[in-house]
């Protein structure tokens, strides 16, 4: 969708394209070959289709765990994770700021015995799961790893992804605790656990899909994301892992937008700045760092309140521009997003969105299929060219963290997002049942409701698991977590210690905060 | 006219503030005098804001389904202070029926996905209740 001549970005859009606005470029690329642009594989979705990988959860465990049997049942291939907000940010259901939150916006997870029952029935060999938690990440990748060994799946054996990526919530999520110093000596605790012992795992997950839900343009989500790549991969070289070792586990997620041609163009330049920026600021040799892997949410933002049947076809245009921008793994959103958590009718439409476009539609059989084009080709130099610039500038500043610290990322984002809604107010950009094409008494849709109830069934189980834990074992563990976080040691093993003694995310999330303190963002209007 | 002054608030856990920031600039741009407190407020720490600033409006900007607890906490804070004359105004994810109720408890205006900020400032110009 553009506004008037130029993308969304405002990269400006020309009325036609022809030979003239290529031939300065170089095309003579191959799927599966270095940089990288048309793809990481040599034959993409010929060879295997993209995971379709759809987020849930609500409620208890229980009735998540039911949703997720139900999904893979109707051939959802992974999983992904939902946590409320107070598990997101650190806190047990029967903590007064959990009140009115508990299983509103994902499931409420306050102990392994709850990532045991969320999991229960799901072989965690067979099924990758990945989970949306960022500053609790190496508490809740404890617990999973914990209900593998009851399993007993070898660690070496499993794979998933962890989010993980805390400097996004310094810009744009605001999921953060603690301050940026010790967040990314977590995460890179992560990182360095996973490269020793978790092989196959993704320990992160370096995400644009906030950023942009933010407000930020695709130029934006691009640049930042893949500056705040670099920032992780400094870390975990200084942290003495060599860039082979870890790189072929970063992972990346990126938002699927409204502009069709320029979302497409985004992956692309992704791919390829990804691949020069591991080879020649870092050195990288192996095929593996220098590939960028991406799972893509299409844009919860997108969706309107207003005619939500018209969010149905928006999220399958945005979906094609994933798969044709050649993602590795899809969410699609349910058409009631803008009201709700997805209804299951509303979520098994979505699921079918995904299997319509890889079954039926025919795009999955060519790798890149639009490379080539006049168009494409220009827009993806020119996002490049663009997203360039702002690392480069950030560079300037002297990387991603003094950049947060001067609020450079927040107040672009929230300008961009200013102009967003200016140009929908002003009537610029139109979107179908909100600002054109409105229709009066609309008729309400059936939506999933959140029963209370969930909160006091989480806070009796902790209840009953504190009376029935080892307590002295707990109160051992936490002390040991705080003495290995105000050292230098890698403070994996002291929450795995912690998680399976069935200490809580709260405990354990207080125990770091102890010693790492707090953040409190300077708000950028 | 005195400018109007408005506390912009995110109560609870929730961090989405993209449109609670869009609308404390609009706001501003309009000629109002906004003071936005920041993410993850209780309603007491905004009920004191509120009269530490002396606003005559507080926005609530509630996305992640809480604000059937929380809302009314701030309404009952605001009667339990004598300050009824401060007018609340809620935008977020908020159900019709949701709505409707805050209304009978005392919310001016509910706003849903989907209000432009043209609705959003002449309400909050309107919500302005005359001091007791």
């Amino acid at each position: 969708m553009t506004k008037g001549p130029t993308t969304l970005s405002g990269l400006p859009v020309q009325p036609v394209y022809g030979p003239e606005d290529v031939a300065g470029l170089n095309l003579d690329e191959t799927p599966g070959e270095f940089p990288y642009t048309r793809g990481i594989h040599r034959d993409m979705y010929r060879g295997r289709l993209w995971t379709m990988r759809q987020f849930s959860g609500f409620g208890t465990p229980e009735e998540t765990n039911r949703r997720y049997q139900y999904l893979l049942a109707q051939g959802q291939t992974g999983l992904s994770v939902a946590f409320d907000l107070p598990t997101l940010m650190g806190y047990d259901a029967d903590q007064p700021e959990s009140l009115g939150e508990v299983g509103k916006c994902g499931v409420s997870i306050g102990s392994l015995e709850d990532m045991e029952t969320l999991f229960r029935g799901i072989p965690l060999e067979r099924v990758t799961v990945s989970m949306t938690i960022n500053s609790p990440a190496a508490i809740v990748w404890a617990m999973y790893l914990a209900v593998a060994e009851q399993q007993g799946v070898d660690w070496r054996q499993i794979s998933g992804t962890i989010q993980n990526d805390i400097l996004k919530e310094y810009i744009a999520q605001k999921e953060y605790i603690y301050p940026p110093h010790s967040s990314m000596r977590l995460v890179t605790d992560t990182i360095e656990f996973a490269t020793r012992q978790v092989p196959r795992f993704n320990p992160i997950s370096i995400s644009g899909y906030h950023i942009r839900e933010a407000g930020s343009t695709a130029v934006q989500e691009l640049a930042f994301t893949l500056r705040d790549g670099i920032e992780y991969a400094e870390w975990a070289v200084a942290r003495g892992l060599p860039i082979d070792t870890f790189a072929g586990r970063l992972s990346f997620f990126f938002n699927a937008h409204n502009d069709f041609f320029e979302e497409i163009a985004k992956y692309r330049a992704a791919r390829r700045m990804w691949a020069l920026i591991m080879r020649d600021r870092f050195g990288a040799r192996d095929e593996r760092s220098l590939k960028l892997r991406f799972h893509t949410q299409t844009a919860g933002c997108s969706l309107t309140w207003q005619q939500p049947y018209n969010n149905v076809v928006r999220t399958a245009i945005q979906a094609l521009a994933a798969v044709l921008g050649g993602t590795q793994s899809l969410h699609t959103n349910s058409l009631d997003e803008a009201y709700a958590l997805p209804s299951e009718h509303a979520a098994t439409l979505a699921l079918r969105t995904q299997q319509v476009i890889a079954y039926e539609s025919g795009v999955t059989a060519v790798p890149d299929p639009l490379g080539g084009s006049f168009f494409l080709e220009r827009l993806t130099a020119e996002v490049e060219e663009a997203a360039n610039g702002y690392i480069r500038r950030i560079d300037d500043m002297g990387g991603m963290i003094p950049a947060i610290e001067a609020g450079f990322p927040q107040r672009e984002i929230a300008q961009a997002s200013f102009e967003y809604q200016q140009a929908i107010e002003t009537g610029e950009l139109k979107i179908a049942g909100v600002n054109a094409f409105k229709v009066e008494n609309e008729e309400p849709i059936e939506l999933l409701a959140i029963d209370e109830s969930a909160a006091g069934h989480q806070v009796a189980k902790l209840a009953a698991l504190r009376r029935r834990r080892d307590s002295t074992r707990v109160s051992a563990a936490l002390d040991a977590l705080r003495r290995a976080a105000g050292g230098t040691e890698n403070t994996m093993p002291f929450i795995l210690e912690a998680v399976r003694a069935y200490a809580t995310v709260g405990e354990i999330t207080a125990a770091l905060r102890d010693v790492f303190g707090t953040y409190t963002e300077k708000s950028i209007l | 006219m005195d400018q109007i002054r408005v506390l912009v608030a995110k109560p609870g856990l929730d961090g989405h503030d993209r449109g609670a920031k869009v609308i404390a600039r609009a706001l501003r741009d309009a000629g109002m005098e906004v003071i936005y407190t920041g993410l993850r407020q209780t309603p007491e720490m905004i009920v004191n804001a509120a009269l530490q600033e002396d606003v005559r409006v507080i926005g609530l900007s509630i996305l992640s389904g809480a604000h059937n607890a929380i809302v009314p906490r701030v309404m009952e804070l605001l009667r339990e202070k004598q300050m009824t004359d401060v007018a609340v105004i809620v935008g977020g994810i908020i159900p019709d029926e949701d709505a409707r109720e805050l209304k009978k408890q005392g919310v001016a205006a509910v706003f849903q996905p989907g209000a432009s900020l043209e609705e959003i400032v002449r309400s909050v110009r309107s919500s302005v209740k005359q001091p007791a």
